[in-house]
């Protein structure tokens, strides 16, 4: 796939909405070790709100759909991950030309945006054991490839984000709750990051389950 | 876990519905949004609170006269949302400006920060004050990081009052750091909460161990022993909290033994009768001693002890009545 228009845009992020509401108990599972347990509810919350706002509704630019899943995503959820996530989708949008087709070059550039917004909302640089982890690798390697096929781009940025996660094992945690265990969240992975590697891991699935359909 | 609930996803909203029947002379729900004000707001400068559901009385139910004007709720132990916040808050708040006090959690401290934003395209100033009174949550060099817990009983008291005597929001907002800056907490669990809908507790203490400064989210605390009776529990605390506050002989202090929400009366009141003969003993001057589970966390079992070093002004503003269901003050007897 070399673009991306609305209506696919919005099928992706219902896709992406059904794997992460799926994951809930292994997030849960994950946040349990260092956190209090909540991301994959925050999570669910966050991304059923996404769909409900998603359904109901036809958006005529990529730029109204990432808006509105943010703001589904912030008024629903809560906690720093609302914030965070929120953001994440959102932050990539600001000040970008409307359009109702993306290419894979425009698309990291928004992702690019993006983590520059999330950084500079919630303070977190790599090393702290956040999903900043995952998401800056992730939007790297979405910079550095000059392919323009969709499949691919997120296959990479999902492997960027998963080594991202595992390096979140080896970091203290800097921010959020896990913050106070210190040297004692070093071991395990930290449910932001893991929550960002499901989320590329599931567009990158919907664009080769839709290649494979068109081929 | 057993709970009496519908869906989980709906017991801060439900919680907060059945709460409001009881209560509607006084209180309503903020439109749209998980917030609850008290029916005619003061002309005076406004104090709204907020926080994750499922730390009742605290957030949801703070709010009364000389307390809170309103409060902002999230999903269980998740704080409230932008938007929520600012409902909340637009919907007391009189032209004389906003004081926002809440527990010091990264949530929390984005989602109210980006609420303070958008208050300022309403046009409604804000201040805001963030209590970190749990000692054993950072060292003091990062006092900043500190979690709020217990002690957001003892600065909400002191705000309530403070913006109810008609002190500007500069005024209120100082007030009430002094109080936060002479808050200190600390506490023991014995056993871990649970988010409603859950099958398992969020964290767990193997039988017969007791973890003290553990935070009331399962955030693991600073030393995890065998359990201990009562009076050298109380003792632990105290001495830590005397040895971190550096509150002294001469001081005069308020307590509150705060239970985290499976603990009996009875072992607060235990806890209690050890700590008032323990300060004294200290030639520290006990001015007001309260027991309660004001701040709690679903099943969770353990309590905190809280100190509040007073000096005159503090003293002025804790002394005046306050109402809420869960909390009240009357005016205190001539001794």
């Amino acid at each position: 796939m070399k673009t991306i228009c609305t209506e696919e845009m919005k099928a992706m992020l219902l896709f992406i909405a059904d794997r992460v509401m799926e994951s809930k108990p292994m997030l849960t599972e994950v946040d349990s070790r260092i956190g209090d347990g909540d991301h994959g509810i925050g999570m669910e919350t966050g991304f059923r709100a996404v769909k409900e706002v998603l359904s109901g509704e036809d958006f005529d630019t990529v730029n109204q759909l990432f808006r509105q899943t943010g703001i589904a995503m912030l008024n629903s959820m809560g906690g720093a991950s609302g914030v965070v996530f929120s953001t994440m989708f959102m932050g990539g949008v600001k000040g970008m030309q409307d359009t109702s087709q993306i290419d894979t070059q425009a698309f990291a550039d928004m992702m690019s945006r993006s983590l520059e917004a999330v950084q500079k909302r919630g303070g977190a640089r790599r090393g702290d054991k956040t999903m900043v982890d995952a998401l800056e690798p992730a939007c790297a390697a979405m910079s550095e490839y000059q392919g323009g096929d969709f499949g691919e781009i997120f296959c990479r940025a999902a492997e960027a984000a998963q080594k991202g996660v595992e390096e979140t094992k080896r970091y203290a945690a800097k921010f959020g709750r896990a913050k106070s265990l210190m040297e004692r969240s070093i071991g395990y992975q930290d449910a932001g990051a893991t929550s960002v590697w499901i989320i590329f891991r599931a567009a990158a699935d919907w664009c080769l389950k839709k290649e494979a359909e068109e081929a | 876990m057993k709970k009496i609930i519908n869906q989980p996803a709906a017991v801060p909203e439900e919680t907060i519905e059945g709460f409001i029947r009881a209560y509607a002379d006084d209180f309503e729900k903020v439109e749209g949004v998980k917030g609850i004000r008290v029916r005619t707001p003061k002309d005076k400068v406004a104090l709204v609170i907020g926080g994750g559901s499922g730390h009742e009385p605290m957030f949801a139910m703070f709010v009364g006269e000389n307390l809170a004007d309103a409060s902002a709720n999230g999903n269980i132990f998740a704080s409230p949302d932008p938007n929520t916040i600012v409902q909340t808050v637009r919907s007391v708040e009189r032209g004389k400006g906003v004081l926002l006090i809440y527990g010091n959690y990264a949530g929390d401290n984005l989602n109210f920060d980006m609420a303070a934003e958008i208050l300022e395209d309403f046009e409604i100033e804000s201040r805001t004050v963030r209590v970190w009174d749990d000692v054993a949550s950072a060292p003091k060099e990062r006092i900043t990081d500190r979690r709020g817990i217990a002690g957001d009983v003892f600065v909400l008291k002191i705000a309530g009052a403070a913006t109810a005597a008609g002190l500007s929001l500069e005024e209120a907002y100082r007030v009430a750091v002094k109080a936060r800056d002479n808050t200190f907490s600390l506490g023991v669990a014995l056993s871990g909460g649970t988010i409603p809908g859950e099958e398992h507790p969020a964290f767990t203490l193997p039988d017969g161990e007791i973890e003290f400064g553990m935070g009331v989210h399962g955030e693991p605390g600073v030393k995890r022993m065998k359990l201990i009776p009562a009076d050298q529990t109380t003792d632990f605390l105290l001495e830590k909290l005397l040895e971190d506050s550096g509150i002294h002989r001469g001081d005069s202090v308020c307590t509150l033994v705060n239970g985290l929400g499976s603990t009996t009366l009875s072992e607060l009141c235990i806890i209690n009768r050890r700590l008032a003969p323990l300060l004294e003993s200290r030639g520290i001057g006990i001015h007001d001693m309260e027991i309660g589970s004001y701040i709690t966390c679903q099943e969770m079992a353990g309590a905190s002890i809280t100190l509040l070093r007073l000096d005159e002004e503090l003293q002025k503003y804790y002394d005046m009545p306050c109402w809420s269901p869960y909390y009240q003050k009357r005016a205190k007897k001539a001794k």
